[in-house]
């Protein structure tokens, strides 16, 4: 089955889209590079290649994970399956 | 993959080798643009790099600019070198600079002759050294007598996924081979910093990172007036999926594979601790960091982009690869190699490393990049502070 989103690693809360778009209500192929698994999940957003979607909910505050490392945190909850980018996640550092 | 052994390179008096054989003609100061381009314009074959700075620097920052301008004419890829500066002393002190290699330079003043003579003069000596160049060969060099830089541009989430990882790969492949390799982008490291310093090949090497990377940090911080939006991550870089500094820099850092830094370099600074990984403390803008690399004696440059950043350098030929599919499709003429077929799963990571190995060593052997092909030369020096 083709791969819809690639997960670096286990410990990720964000998948990447790496087909041109996905549209909402999806059934999305993930694919784990960490421990070549897979899992699945339904999109709520259009998402477009190369931007993130949400593996759970995720509430203010929280925060992302991705390469298994903290890359910001969340200012807008966010519900799983929908798009995660600079309207609801900001740096920690600047 | 076997990994062939030598390549075809230029070989120089210094014992260096080089991947292009060029004959540059090398403004001191903004002012002799106007000559230096006169002189590559009447000498066919040279090239001129004119550049916005030289005039009135001072501390620091003026050795950097002596250290730039030397280390670009010393560089292996370069044959012959002809400097032309407003003034006479400092003209010398970069022309000295690169006699040391044992290339062929000379220099010259443009006060008290004006351009025109200037360029008469310079022209001459130019034309002979460009028809002595001509007859230099390209010779078997072992894959040692590689210097391969790295910097990354227009990234996005593709280049962390795929494109980063493949130029790992590469070097967790040629570094057991004896080459020297160089990323640097201070600031791209933020929030990455910890994990990078990590990778120090000694405690020493580590915690010169952490200080370099801190000062760096520390600069940004005081001259900062929002959160660095759209410059931090760039506005390209949001469009290509990148939301955070955090992300961008743990992308950017997929460049080094597993390799471990053996020392950390000033900017334009040449390597001395013989083969292996450097980190270079450098601005993290493309044209300013590979000129800063070319000047320290990086002969070969691999460039992953997302979006599609088009830089390139007058002297150090820039190798492009993007895993992003819509930059294939929609400017596949800036590529040297595709790496897409990662993402749909076509491709793994060594078989990209290996793709990527290949384009390197074509382009080492003569092989023109994309950049060189579409005329990118972007020579461009950093300045660390305003003029005296």
């Amino acid at each position: 089955m083709a791969t819809d989103i690639i997960i670096h690693d286990k410990k990720d809360n964000v998948g990447v889209v790496v087909i041109e778009k996905i549209t909402p209500k999806q059934d999305c192929a993930c694919w784990i590079m960490e421990d070549d698994s897979s899992t699945n999940i339904q999109s709520v957003d259009e998402i477009p290649l190369g931007h993130k979607i949400a593996m759970v909910d995720l509430k203010e505050g929280d925060t992302i994970l991705k390469y298994g490392h903290d890359i910001g945190k969340v200012v807008k909850s966010i519900k799983k399956g929908e798009h995660v980018h600079v309207h609801n996640v900001k740096t920690k550092k600047w | 993959m076997e990994i062939p052994k030598s390549f075809l390179g230029y070989k120089r008096e210094n014992s260096r080798a080089g991947t292009r054989n060029h004959v540059i003609i090398l403004p001191v100061d903004d002012i002799s643009n106007a000559c230096a381009e006169a002189v590559a314009n009447n000498i066919k074959g040279t090239i001129a790099l004119p550049h916005s700075y030289g005039r009135l620097q001072f501390g620091a920052d003026l050795e950097l600019h002596f250290r730039t301008m030397i280390g670009t004419g010393c560089n292996p890829n370069v044959a012959a070198v002809i400097v032309i500066g407003i003034e006479p002393k400092w003209t010398k002190k970069i022309v000295d600079g690169i006699a040391k290699t044992g290339k062929p330079v000379e220099g010259f003043h443009i006060e008290r002759t004006g351009d025109i003579g200037t360029t008469m003069k310079a022209s001459k000596k130019a034309q002979e050294f460009v028809m002595w160049a001509s007859e230099k060969q390209r010779e078997e060099c072992p894959l040692s007598d590689l210097w391969i830089s790295v910097k990354c541009g227009e990234s996005d989430t593709t280049s962390g996924l795929a494109a980063n990882p493949t130029v790992g790969n590469l070097m967790d492949k040629l570094e057991p081979l004896g080459v020297h390799l160089c990323f640097g982008e201070t600031s791209e490291l933020t929030g990455a910093e910890q994990v990078c310093a990590t990778r120090g090949a000694t405690k020493e090497a580590s915690e010169k990172f952490m200080k370099t990377w801190s000062s760096y940090n520390d600069f940004i911080l005081k001259e900062a007036t929002d959160d660095l939006s759209e410059s931090q991550p760039t506005a390209g870089n949001i469009a290509g999926g990148l939301t955070t500094i955090e992300e961008k820099a743990f992308g950017n850092f997929q460049k080094i594979g597993n390799c471990k830094f053996i020392d950390v370099l000033e900017p334009a600074e040449e390597p001395t601790k013989g083969k292996g990984l450097y980190f270079m403390d450098t601005s993290s803008a493309a044209a300013e960091c590979v000129t800063l690399q070319a000047a320290a004696g990086f002969n070969i440059h691999l460039f992953p982009t997302g979006q599609g950043n088009i830089v390139g350098n007058p002297i150090e030929p820039v190798v492009k690869l993007t895993a992003n599919p819509l930059t294939v499709k929609g400017m596949g003429e800036h590529i040297d190699c595709d790496v897409s077929k990662i993402l749909s799963r076509e491709m793994n990571l060594s078989e990209a490393g290996d793709e990527l190995i290949k384009t390197t060593l074509k382009v080492a052997n003569g092989r023109l990049t994309c950049a060189e092909a579409l005329g990118h030369r972007e020579f461009v020096m950093t300045k660390l502070y305003r003029s005296a």
